[in-house]
């Protein structure tokens, strides 16, 4: 193509940089829920069975959106 | 060192340039019964002996019961102890809890053993990473917590995750489709897929480290070794991050499972 209207050119799939953007909130979101887990923790440390098992739900919450990501790189890249 | 010397040596019979590992990996060619609808694949039956391995311990695990238990029965207790204690009735309760305990042991320790096949070497891939295995768990998971709502009262279930209480009515229109798709649609959709890929990028990540460590050392040499053994610790690493994973997953859903049965018997929000 014509270097002066092509910036950049990119080959092969780029469904894989899907998953990377993907990643970046539910990233974020788990680092936070761990985050204040431990800070509930430090606060009442007799409550640390009961904050872990909501821990743990918020994750996988949070983890699922970095999962979608992952499937519709499969289901759209191909 | 056996679960990298199954990987070298699988890798190793093709030479020449590095072979990423792709989404072929989970439709082998069947085993058996080819071309019909029973087709069995090698990973068909890793489920298979998944499963006779689980009730050959459950069978052994409680023939003979004592009040003093042997050390197997009491790390069958402590399993089926954990599931009953902190997921159970934590989450549902002494009552509900009993009621649904088959149920959600069942998910626990199906999904356990399932996943735990992933790393263990020569079988190397988890019974849970086609599709079949997480779907049928999430449609019975969703069929549960429907039954268990619609068992308790239907007008109280539909309300309950419908119409959050406390808003004003014009919301309602916006807000009961999008908590229909959130509890009748994503639910299993997330309940399937949080397991499928969990299980799918593990071993992935699992071949990538120790094909790496194959190309780097068998096919390349020299001072590529070096890189090499970096990837090979880290392919040990992520052996022990995948028991962990899978542990883990086996809680998730079964607490979430539960999570979902609490939603649909509660009262009021």
């Amino acid at each position: 193509m014509d270097a002066t209207t092509v910036l950049a050119e990119l080959t092969g799939s780029i469904a894989t940089v899907g998953y990377g953007l993907a990643a970046i909130g539910p990233a974020i979101g788990v680092g936070i829920v761990v985050g204040k887990t431990i800070e509930g923790v430090a606060r009442q440390p007799e409550l640390a069975g009961r904050l872990q098992v909501l821990m743990f739900i918020g994750i996988a919450f949070t983890e699922a959106l970095a999962f979608i990501g992952i499937a519709t790189g499969f289901i759209f890249g191909y | 060192m056996t679960q990298a010397a199954t990987f070298i040596a699988k890798a190793s019979s093709t030479e020449g340039e590095f072979h990423p590992p792709s989404i072929e990996e989970f439709f082998p060619n069947p085993i058996f019964f080819e071309g019909t609808i029973f087709a069995i694949t090698r990973i068909n039956l890793i489920q298979m002996l998944a499963t006779v391995v689980l009730i050959i311990v459950f069978l052994i695990g409680t023939r003979r019961m004592r009040m003093v238990p042997s050390r197997f029965q009491s790390v069958i207790e402590m399993g089926l102890d954990f599931v009953r204690v902190n997921i159970a009735h934590d989450l549902l309760g002494r009552k509900d809890g009993n009621r649904f305990l088959p149920i959600l042991t069942t998910f626990f320790f199906m999904i356990l053993f399932m996943n735990m096949t992933g790393v263990i070497p020569f079988l190397n891939i988890a019974g849970t990473s086609v599709i079949a295995v997480p779907l049928l768990l999430a449609l019975v998971s969703y069929f549960t917590f429907i039954y268990a709502g619609l068992k308790k009262s239907p007008s109280n279930f539909f309300k309950n995750s419908l119409m959050p209480s406390g808003l004003p009515w014009v919301l309602y229109i916006l807000i009961i489709p999008l908590e229909f798709l959130s509890t009748f649609i994503i639910r299993p959709i997330t309940l399937t897929l949080r397991l499928l890929m969990n299980m799918i990028v593990g071993h992935l990540m699992l071949v990538l480290f120790f094909s790496a460590t194959q190309f780097f050392v068998v096919t390349l040499g020299g001072w590529w070794t070096l890189l090499g053994a970096g990837t090979l610790a880290f392919g040990f690493v992520f052996t022990l991050f995948e028991i962990l994973v899978a542990f883990l997953q086996a809680y998730v859903f079964t607490i979430l499972t539960a999570v979902y049965i609490q939603l649909a018997v509660a009262e009021e929000h």
